[in-house]
């Protein structure tokens, strides 16, 4: 359902590009969940913009690639011209629903605008079509709710009103940009639970970012992990938290407080990600790899198909094994 | 307060006036809250967005006055008590924030702030050994000493979370109560902060009040814990007992909605909606009675205190376990 190949973000001068996302890659299909996880800075959420044509102007441009929506590359449209052309089935919700919503209009007249630019309807069965859309959410109360204010609303109920809304264009792909992180727990699962359902239901492809792999391990179908600006690694859920074989999949789970109950010291990985502009050649993540030897820091590192529908960026990938 | 107790808070009430459409509420941010603190421990408080955790750590500190019950340091009740004392217990307990770039400074450089603490209560004897403290301190949280004349902006998340404890500890405090210090920063960095504060509790012999909304961090680096809903302990005692067999309804769902980095164990949809009520409209009876599978009519009106429920400083505010 979407395709995205050799995608590159870049930022600064023609001459002089500086890549925040290089050469990304991946499908999402109908009815999956991809989750895309990474650090602060590895460049996830412009992955996700690029993808939409969401990008800031002027700001980031893509360089190169390609982002294919149900067959049609729409690399270069805007959103508006995705709608006239017919392509305008995909969506996309964020982390913060406030700083998204009109804080002094109506959640049924936010609602209804997507509904009136998707459907070509407006008034009564615009509002009907709202009331419809929040029931799919699951808010509770939604006839009275069409007429609060998002400030009426909790922060679990403003995401629902965003998820809403997204679905207006009845999307055939919904990438979601940290939509839990600003949430508590006991809201988070309930928010993540309505999504595994949506997608389902609608028979949606769902791009999920984040950068928690306990979140990625509950939602996620396939997961795609990224650090500077690159997707180190691709496989099904289970194989990424069976056996990780890229040394930073390993690092990011190693280091987890869950995972470690009770242990005097936690694991980590030394050293911070590298600014854009100081990547230079070899492997992005040889300076803080434990494993890194002198070819690893030399020249790019190969992707490797480790087994089916597994790959990795590395050369000299682990063995497999589960995590300690 | 018993003999080895550094810190000891009885009955601590602290509300907030909030105007909401032309009228006004009272909010009980935190609503007789008891604690004690034993030399050397670390205890973890935990809940979610507003119930009232930090609120109790800054009324702790003395950055928001409460309206009630007290709060005593090595036997003094400093609060009451004001001048001098007070003085001495501000010195002896510190505070590390959640945001490192909000609560420091960015027109000083990461040097004064460190330094804020000692230069209001003259403990240096001169410049040079002024310098010789921060580069010390700066060492001590695993920077570089050139740290000393950078600004916050130069710095990254985990290096101004690290500036943040180092001014906390110089000069070295008893009491270290740390509000969410690691929920700002990446996983591999929150890692790295972590076993600082591990290490600096050892060497410094602090003892630390860690509030959390992770339980997984609060699992890592407290001996003991304390649940908090609505301004109130729900249920508190060691941290492996209380993760491993929560008793309170609200301790249970807050440890199943974890998300467990495993995919074998999914629990989605085995959720109910419901969220936690208003804080304006605060029920009569238990806070958590609306969302609770266990709620009775007992419980819709009276509200259940905390009580002994075995060993080890376990107790439970619930009238239906």
């Amino acid at each position: 359902m979407l395709s995205v190949r050799d995608l590159t973000v870049s930022l600064g001068p023609e001459t002089a590009p500086v890549d925040i996302v290089a050469g990304v890659s991946f499908d999402v299909a109908k009815g999956e969940i991809l989750g895309l996880v990474g650090e602060s800075g590895c460049g996830k959420s412009m992955t996700s913009l690029a993808v939409m044509g969401l990008l800031p102007q002027p700001g980031p441009r893509v360089r190169a690639g390609r982002v294919v929506l149900d067959g049609s590359d729409v690399t270069q449209l805007q959103p508006w011209q995705r709608v006239e052309a017919g392509h305008g089935r995909m969506a996309m919700i964020f982390q913060e629903p406030m700083t998204s919503l009109n804080p002094v209009r109506r959640i049924g007249d936010q609602i209804a605008e997507a509904v009136r630019v998707h459907d070509q309807v407006s008034g009564a069965p615009a509002l009907a079509r709202a009331r419809e859309l929040l029931e799919l959410v699951r808010m509770p109360d939604p006839a009275m709710q069409l007429s609060a204010y998002p400030h009426q609303l909790s922060g679990g109920q403003r995401q629902r009103v965003m998820i809403a809304i997204a679905l207006a264009c009845r999307p055939q792909v919904l990438i979601a940009d940290e939509p839990t992180t600003a949430l508590d727990v006991t809201i988070q699962i309930q928010i993540l639970g309505l999504l595994r359902e949506l997608c389902g239901r609608l028979d949606m492809a769902i791009l999920f970012i984040t950068h928690d792999m306990g979140v990625i391990a509950q939602l996620a179908d396939r997961v795609a992990v990224m650090y500077a600006g690159r997707i180190v690694e691709t496989a099904g859920v289970d194989a990424v938290f069976g056996s990780p074989r890229h040394h930073y999949t390993r690092g990011l789970m190693d280091c987890m407080p869950v995972r470690n109950a009770g242990a005097h010291r936690l694991p980590t990985v030394s050293g911070q990600p590298p600014a854009p502009g100081t990547i230079r050649a070899g492997c992005v993540f040889a300076p803080r790899c434990a494993a890194a030897r002198e070819e690893c820091r030399a020249t790019d590192p190969p992707r490797i198909a480790v087994s089916q529908g597994h790959q990795v960026l590395c050369a000299f990938p682990l063995n497999g094994g589960g995590p300690a | 307060m018993s003999s080895d107790d550094i810190l000891a808070v009885r009955d601590l009430k602290v509300s907030f006036t909030a105007r909401r459409a032309g009228r006004k509420y009272r909010v009980q941010a935190v609503d007789g809250v008891s604690l004690s603190l034993a030399e050397g421990e670390v205890l973890g408080i935990v809940g979610e967005s507003g119930c009232g955790k930090t609120t109790l750590g800054r009324a702790i500190v003395g950055l928001v006055q409460p309206d009630g019950g007290n709060i005593a340091f090595k036997d003094d009740d400093a609060i009451a008590a004001g001048g001098a004392a007070l003085r001495a217990m501000r010195l002896n307990v510190r505070m590390v924030f959640q945001d490192p770039y909000a609560s420091l400074n960015p027109r000083r450089t990461i040097g004064d702030s460190v330094a804020e603490a000692g230069d209001i209560n003259g403990i240096f004897r001169d410049r040079t050994d002024r310098s010789a403290m921060i580069a010390s301190t700066l060492t001590a949280v695993g920077l570089d000493p050139s740290f000393a004349t950078r600004y916050p902006y130069e710095l990254s998340g985990g290096q101004r979370q690290r500036a943040g404890i180092a001014r906390a500890i110089l000069p070295t405090p008893s009491v270290v109560v740390a509000d969410e210090p690691v929920s700002a920063l990446d996983v591999s960095v929150q890692a790295q902060v972590l076993n600082l504060m591990m290490d600096l509790r050892e060497q410094l012999r602090l003892s630390m009040l860690f509030i959390s909304h992770d339980l997984g961090v609060i699992g890592q680096i407290s001996s003991r814990v304390a649940v908090m809903y609505m301004g109130r302990i729900v249920e508190r005692g060691a941290t492996r007992t209380v993760l491993d067999h929560p008793l309170h309804p609200y301790t249970r769902a807050l440890i199943a909605a974890i998300p467990k980095p495993d995919p074998s164990k999914r629990i989605l949809g085995a959720i109910e909606a419901s969220e936690p009520p208003s804080l304006f409209k605060r029920p009569a009876g238990c806070a958590y009675a609306a969302r609770c599978p266990l709620a009775s009519d007992r419980c819709l009106v009276d509200i259940p205190q905390l009580r002994s429920a075995g060993a080890d400083d376990r107790a439970l505010a619930c009238h239906n376990v």
